[in-house]
């Protein structure tokens, strides 16, 4: 049998004529349309497809998105990344953790400023590799920061699973791991409580794919049901970005309002049953997780089980690690744009006082946030 | 600019231009110095002489080495100003340590590409630093060229004007990024790391006439383009499609979400020609290398950027890449 090669999984979802036939397509089915929509592109990596490949441009005027707050290392707060400065600077210590990770600032300064103050910093493709770093440095304590939504948590599950079959001794975890749906309800029920007027303006939403690969879709279940709003399962290659928000405009033009799945050659309604049991074994609940930008959303993040005590950075070094809250810089507007009643030009420091190399706010520090989308790919429109 | 010096202010894309710009050309300002090309064109345009320094991990790598790829770096910088590499310097910083076999491996590298350019070592300088002091070998060549063909500069890019590739591009970067992580994903990426000279000679002796010439080493083709587009102040217009990467080198980029254009090349490079030559050049390309392409124009949609056109009619910018280029999460 012939060997799938890598570019069967790309090439013909960026096929040049299948885009514009559903750009066609969406343009005569959005005449039916009986108002414009917004949709929501929760993830990050949509926003990146979205603005990379100039759908916007391709779309008619009634169809609006609002970028999403799916970018792990975006909704990092300032304190967290204090934590891993604070780690990475201790002597006994190799901080790993994945790459965006390591240009967000905190505080202090990121991790990019702790290795050129001679922090052992170190990017992982895959973090099983921090078993290889542990065995060439019996000395030093691997401390490794996970971030991620439910596509990068059961990564950090196996590890800990090895950790603990294997006996390494100096694997410890700072676990930053966030979930989608709760942020997603805290999204349509937010309300700023001083000027009551934050309503939110989503009426779909495109679901990230690679999420429901590992939980399936039914944790979409609820939007149609009991928030009224559409959810379609969709991949990241320009030709499934425009396919699920096709279907995302029938449902408004046949009034139909479902979950549904565009992303069907992998994603199911169950998910990965035996990456949910491993996440299950070893993470659970904290009730309120800070997102930067958006504040607590209760829910929305997981921690190591207290059984894990022993291989858990944050009850180690809790002396250490600072625990008060702070705050971004009060020009930014990333918590509107993460809510969808402003697009990034509307900052007034966009592209001057924040940019990719010195993002103030959440929405510029990594590649998959909407703010540094639009200043990469510019807004040509 | 930040106190501190980080890795980002290596990359060849914005923060490098500040650290040298804020700090070098500050002090060390003057004519030659600050038309910032490949080399500098001094003795009233009779020679060029260019200066590189060499760190790189892993040591050998698939397709080289660290010693062609200083012999290629300094050769290359010269070429693209149209001279043909004359006289090299060769300085070494060695850690303790190091093993002599392997760098005489290095060294028989060196003399290999130098014969490859027709130039010779005629000066040098070895340190030996303690353990730990550097990353166990660093090498700088400086070298001097004879300019055989006048008047290649990044400022005289015109609207109209055809931008080529003289092949496919991203190959250093990404062998480089998969050794390093250990990807072992693809058996048959190579660096694309060669001496550019005899390609360069192949482009004079035809008669076409070069407008500008870069090879496309840190922060690859796109910060070439966009380097270009802000010295002749115009706009490049590159259609997307007939940017040539290969397979291998765009599943790395898949995988690790990197573009084939921000990747490094040491051997690749980009050239700026009259409309009237495109097909003359492109034919004297591909005698060496068949994927050689040309991929775009000049105009003056939007000055000083770079634009990508997609197959199915959107635009974006291509900007230059900044920070150090790290893997995507997801």
């Amino acid at each position: 049998m012939k060997a799938l090669e890598l570019k069967n999984l790309y090439d013909d979802f960026r096929d040049g004529k299948t885009i514009q036939a559903y750009a066609k397509r969406i343009a005569a089915d959005a005449k039916k349309l009986k108002r414009p929509i917004n949709i929501m592109e929760v993830c990050g990596g949509h926003t990146h497809t979205i603005m990379k490949f100039g759908l916007p441009q391709l779309l008619p005027e009634t169809i609006n998105f609002i970028h999403g707050p799916g970018c792990p290392v975006c909704i990092m707060p300032k304190e967290r990344i204090d934590h891993a400065y604070l780690l990475a600077m201790q002597p006994e210590v190799i901080l790993v953790t994945l790459g965006d990770m390591i240009k967000v600032p905190g505080s202090r300064g990121s991790l990019q400023d702790a290795r050129a103050k001679g922090a052992d910093v170190r990017f992982v493709y895959s973090p099983m590799e921090c078993i290889a770093i542990a065995q060439a440095h019996p000395d030093k304590k691997i401390i490794f920061f996970a971030i991620g939504f439910e596509t990068t948590t059961p990564m950090s599950a196996v590890l800990i699973d090895q950790v603990i079959a294997l006996n390494i001794p100096n694997i410890l975890f700072h676990i930053n791991h966030v979930t989608v749906p709760e942020v997603m309800v805290e999204l349509i029920d937010s309300r700023d409580v001083h000027v009551d007027s934050y309503n939110n303006q989503i009426d779909a939403f495109l679901g990230p794919s690679h999420v429901s690969v590992i939980s399936g879709s039914k944790i979409y279940e609820k939007f149609p049901k009991a928030y009224g709003r559409p959810v379609v399962v969709t991949g990241f290659e320009p030709v499934d970005a425009m396919e699920g928000i096709s279907m995302i405009v029938k449902q408004f033009i046949e009034e139909r309002c479902e979950l549904e799945i565009q992303y069907k050659r992998v994603v199911s309604y169950e998910g990965n049953l035996k990456a949910q049991a491993l996440i299950e074994k070893y993470f659970e609940k904290v009730s309120l997780f800070r997102w930067r930008g958006l504040g607590n959303v209760p829910d929305s993040g997981l921690k190591l089980r207290e059984a894990f005590d022993a291989y858990n950075a944050e009850v180690i070094y809790r002396d250490i690690l600072p625990i008060a809250q702070i705050e971004d810089h009060q020009l930014c507007i990333c918590g509107d744009i993460l809510r969808g009643i402003a697009k990034p030009p509307e900052c007034t420091i966009f592209g001057t006082a924040c940019r990719p190399n010195s993002p103030v706010g959440s929405c510029m520090v990594s590649s998959e946030g909407a703010c540094s989308a639009y200043y990469k790919y510019g807004n040509l429109l | 600019m930040t106190k501190t010096v980080t890795l980002a202010h290596g990359n060849g894309g914005e923060e490098n231009s500040e650290l040298i710009s804020k700090i070098f050309y500050k002090h060390f300002a003057n004519e030659i110095l600050q038309k910032s090309e490949d080399s500098a064109i001094i003795e009233q345009g009779r020679l060029a002489m260019s200066t590189d320094s060499f760190t790189v991990s892993p040591l050998f790598f698939s397709g080289g080495d660290i010693g062609k790829l200083a012999i290629c770096g300094t050769c290359n910088d010269l070429a693209m100003m149209g001279a043909k590499p004359k006289y090299l310097t060769c300085s070494v910083i060695i850690e303790e340590g190091f093993e002599t076999r392997e760098l005489e491996k290095i060294v028989r590298s060196m003399k290999k590409e130098l014969a490859i350019n027709g130039a010779i070592v005629v000066s040098g300088d070895t340190k030996v630093v303690p353990k730990g002091a550097v990353d166990k070998l660093f090498i700088n060549t400086t070298g001097i060229g004879e300019v055989a063909y006048q008047g290649i500069s990044s400022h005289h890019l015109q609207e109209g004007m055809r931008i080529l590739v003289s092949r496919d591009v991203g190959s250093h970067g990404a062998t480089i990024f998969s050794a390093r992580e250990g990807i072992a994903l693809e058996s048959d990426l190579q660096t694309d790391c060669a001496s550019l000279y005899p390609e360069v000679k192949a482009l004079i002796d035809s008669g076409i006439e070069i407008i500008a010439l870069r090879d496309a080493t840190r922060g690859g083709v796109s910060a070439v383009l966009n380097e270009w587009a802000n010295a002749s102040s115009v706009c490049i217009e590159i259609e997307e499609e007939r940017i040539p990467v290969q397979e291998s080198v765009q599943g790395i980029c898949e995988m690790l979400g990197f573009e084939a254009m921000d990747l490094a090349n040491e051997g690749t490079f980009v050239l700026a020609v009259p409309k009237c030559d495109e097909v003359r050049a492109l034919e004297v390309l591909k005698q060496t290398h068949q994927s050689a392409e040309s991929i775009g124009r000049v105009s003056m949609v939007y000055e000083g950027k770079v634009v990508l056109k997609s197959s199915w009619g959107t635009k974006r910018f291509l900007d230059l890449p900044t920070g150090e280029l790290l893997p995507r999460i997801c």
